[in-house]
């Protein structure tokens, strides 16, 4: 059974924040910050880009953190507010909730928390806890967690908890534990080495009740995970292994093989060049606190995506997507710059950067029995997933004009990556032109001209971007993103919207108003399906 | 639920008085966070000797974060000898990009400190909503200015901003 969160609870640790904020403020430690965001939408039904109607017409999700802190101690709450949840996002976030709410102190170098928590071990491969809010991604933690650092370059961790689902909580229950040591810290005679070692190593494990009438369901899972982080001089390698025992969820569909899951980098750099080569494997890693959960719900760890992270909008139509059931492949990737005076430098520089990655199955034979399938470690699968080359060249002309130019070609199968059938793999080509004008001390304007094409899909689309800015307060900005190769004339569509904006210190307004196409809106690695809209939105963050 | 809510606004009324009156500043909370080298540190060790320091929270995918510390690079070092300011580069690359946050700085020729906070904690210390967002912090290590966004100027301003600190000058409001 899901419990609701405990309302009476979250009144006592309203109370006692109250009471300490104001007996810790009147000694002159005051510390009580925090932030808001609000972000509204009007919907149009639009059938022409199958755009539902909204009957609520107008939808909002808010939140607002409430922070005291002073030296040793901490304590927070956070109201979050869906009325009602704006679209894509699920719909289990639904009315108004203090949702988040820990108390914490520090002493003798161990720190306590009580309540929410967001955490990770590594590089995540068995454990991170943490939130996006564009996504309306939150797997927070909820009961004890304890930090404690007995010893210069020793950090040790361990928690037991609950996990956050919209507004309730999961029905597992998840210990975890970690330990980093920093070997030249620990060690005096290490300090001044130029070798910097650091490992560490963590274990989750989850526990859920087996009331399934059929399967004989493993009630605890555990997952280890072991990393190592090396640097000497212009050279560092960082990498980490997990191994996950039987768990059986809906994910891997109720098989009963170990998963493992690797992640190694390596990184040459110095002034004006840095070069980095990363490779990955996972094999049956969906790990949730909850065996029967889906989507983006109750997970419990983060398998980091080896993609390059896209800003240009037609690059990001097509967005890959961890396959945490299995993959393997890798990225490389250099930056590097043409010093100023130089021959392809020119006056002031050139910047250039280039990034590969390639992504595909893991080789598997299948079995007849609870195991589902065996792969062989080293052996990379034969459907390619997800392809991409990357150039990027980034040059100043003059004291005031840039230009940044762009070409992509990615392979993508949008049936692996989005869970479709029937819609194949899209082969593209990008171009990208990107012009920055500085007029004066105030006044810049940025203007970007964008192509995609494809024999696939929707085809081939063109964006034109431009937007003004005058400083330190306001900017505008307008753009058309126009699927012209579409074979479908009634789906030659032009989405259309413009915006505007106004910041002042750390608070910043933005309106806008336009067609928005239905599309993977991805950070991170995580993704939300984005449906089509027409309409207004309205933003306002702020801090204190 | 509406007994909740109204102990909510007391409390933010009352907190927020508290506030006002003390008039005290905000200083920079102690959070570990992460060198490039992999190995934990403490946010207590970025120090600038009592000069003025810039935290600027950044990402590798975050286009005005780049746009705004390339700027502030190509003032850098007339600034550090004006000012003696330090500029902090904070990036909150989780562990997708945070390999190659130390490559695409030397890259770009960049000659900041840079450190990373791949589990975000010391951005939520610091309540960062969004990037960018860039801390001034004067010789007492009091938070005096914040801003979020980035426009091609705001360097402007933000110098003017960083002369008055170093010469221990209010801001104006």
């Amino acid at each position: 059974m899901i419990k609701k969160l405990p309302l009476k609870k979250s009144c006592l640790f309203i109370i006692l924040f109250f009471l300490i904020s104001i007996a810790k403020a009147q000694q002159g430690i005051s510390g009580i910050h925090g932030n808001f965001q609000t972000d509204i939408q009007y919907y149009n039904a639009d059938s022409s880009i199958n755009a539902p109607p909204v009957p609520e017409k107008v939808l909002a999700n808010s939140f607002l953190n409430l922070v005291y802190s002073s030296d040793k101690f901490s304590a927070g709450i956070r109201y979050e507010s869906y009325l009602n949840a704006l679209q894509g996002f699920d719909q289990r976030y639904k009315g108004n909730a203090f949702l988040f709410r820990y108390a914490s102190y520090t002493a003798d170098d161990l720190e306590v928390t009580a309540g929410n928590f967001y955490e990770q071990f590594g590089f995540g491969l068995i454990f991170r806890s943490y939130q996006e809010w564009g996504l309306g991604y939150d797997n927070a933690m909820d009961g004890i967690r304890v930090r404690y650092n007995p010893h210069s370059g020793i950090y040790l961790k361990g928690f037991i908890a609950k996990q956050r689902s919209f507004f309730d909580y999961g029905p597992g229950l998840v210990r975890g534990a970690d330990g980093e040591f920093n070997i030249n810290d620990i060690f005096k005679s290490l300090a001044e080495k130029k070798t910097k070692i650091t490992v560490g190593g963590s274990f989750v494990s989850k526990f859920q009740e087996d009331n399934d009438p059929v399967y004989k369901l493993p009630e605890n899972v555990s997952a280890f995970a072991g990393r190592l982080n090396l640097s000497r001089g212009n050279f560092s390698l960082g990498g980490e292994f997990a191994y996950k025992i039987n768990d059986p969820n809906s994910s891997n569909n109720f098989i009963y093989k170990n998963g493992e899951s690797l992640f190694l980098t390596a990184a040459y750099t110095k002034k004006g060049l840095g070069a980095t080569l990363t490779v990955k494997r996972n094999d049956n890693m969906n790990f949730r606190s909850d065996r029967t959960a889906i989507v983006n719900n109750l997970i419990l760890n983060f398998l980091p995506p080896t993609t390059k992270s896209q800003t240009y909008l037609l690059a990001n139509i097509y967005p890959y997507a961890t396959q945490s059931n299995g993959e393997i492949g890798g990225q490389a990737e250099v930056f590097y710059k043409f010093k100023p005076e130089s021959k392809l430098g020119g006056k002031y520089g050139t910047n250039i950067s280039i990034n590969f990655s390639r992504l595909n199955s893991i080789d598997t034979i299948g079995l007849n029995n609870e195991l589902g399938y065996e792969s062989d470690f080293l052996k990379i699968g034969d459907n390619l997933y997800f392809q991409e080359f990357n150039l990027e060249i980034s040059k100043k002309l003059n004291k005031d004009l840039k230009l940044i130019l762009t070409y992509i070609t990615q392979v993508y199968d949008i049936d692996v990556v989005q869970g479709l059938i029937g819609h194949g793999t899209v082969y593209d080509n990008i171009g990208i032109a990107e012009i920055n004008y500085k007029f004066n001390s105030k006044h810049s304007m940025r203007v970007e001209l964008q192509g995609l094409f494809t024999e696939q899909d929707m085809k081939s689309w063109a964006v034109l971007l431009a937007e003004y800015n005058i400083s330190p307060h306001w900017f505008f900005a307008a753009f058309d993103e126009y699927n012209y190769g579409n074979d479908d004339k009634d789906k030659q569509i032009h989405y259309f919207s413009g915006s505007f904006g106004y910041t002042k210190g750390v608070t910043r307004v933005a309106a806008g108003y336009g067609k928005q196409k239905q599309g993977l809106l991805c950070v991170g690695g995580v993704c939300r399906q984005v449906p089509a809209s027409n309409g207004l939105t309205l933003s306002i963050t702020s801090s204190f | 639920m509406k007994k909740i809510f109204a102990i909510g606004i007391f409390i933010g009324v009352a907190a927020l008085s508290c506030y006002a009156q003390e008039k005290k500043t905000n200083t920079i909370p102690s959070i570990n966070i992460k060198k490039l080298d992999g190995s934990t540190m403490n946010s207590d060790s970025i120090r600038n000797d009592g000069k003025p320091l810039i935290i600027s929270f950044w990402a590798t995918w975050c286009k005005p974060c780049v746009i705004e510390l390339n700027t502030l690079e190509e003032n850098y070092k007339e600034w550090q000898k004006e000012t003696g300011v330090k500029i902090v580069a904070l990036s909150i690359d989780d562990t997708r990009t945070s390999p190659s946050v130390g490559p695409f700085i030397n890259g770009k020729g960049w000659d900041y400190e840079v450190y990373l906070d791949p589990s975000g904690d010391f951005k939520r210390a610091m309540n960062v909503n969004l990037v960018p967002h860039t801390f001034l912090i004067n010789g007492n290590r009091e938070i005096v200015d914040q801003h979020t966004s980035f426009s091609p100027g705001d360097e402007e301003l933000l110098y003017e901003k960083i002369k008055r600190v170093a010469a221990g000058q209010p801001l104006e409001k």
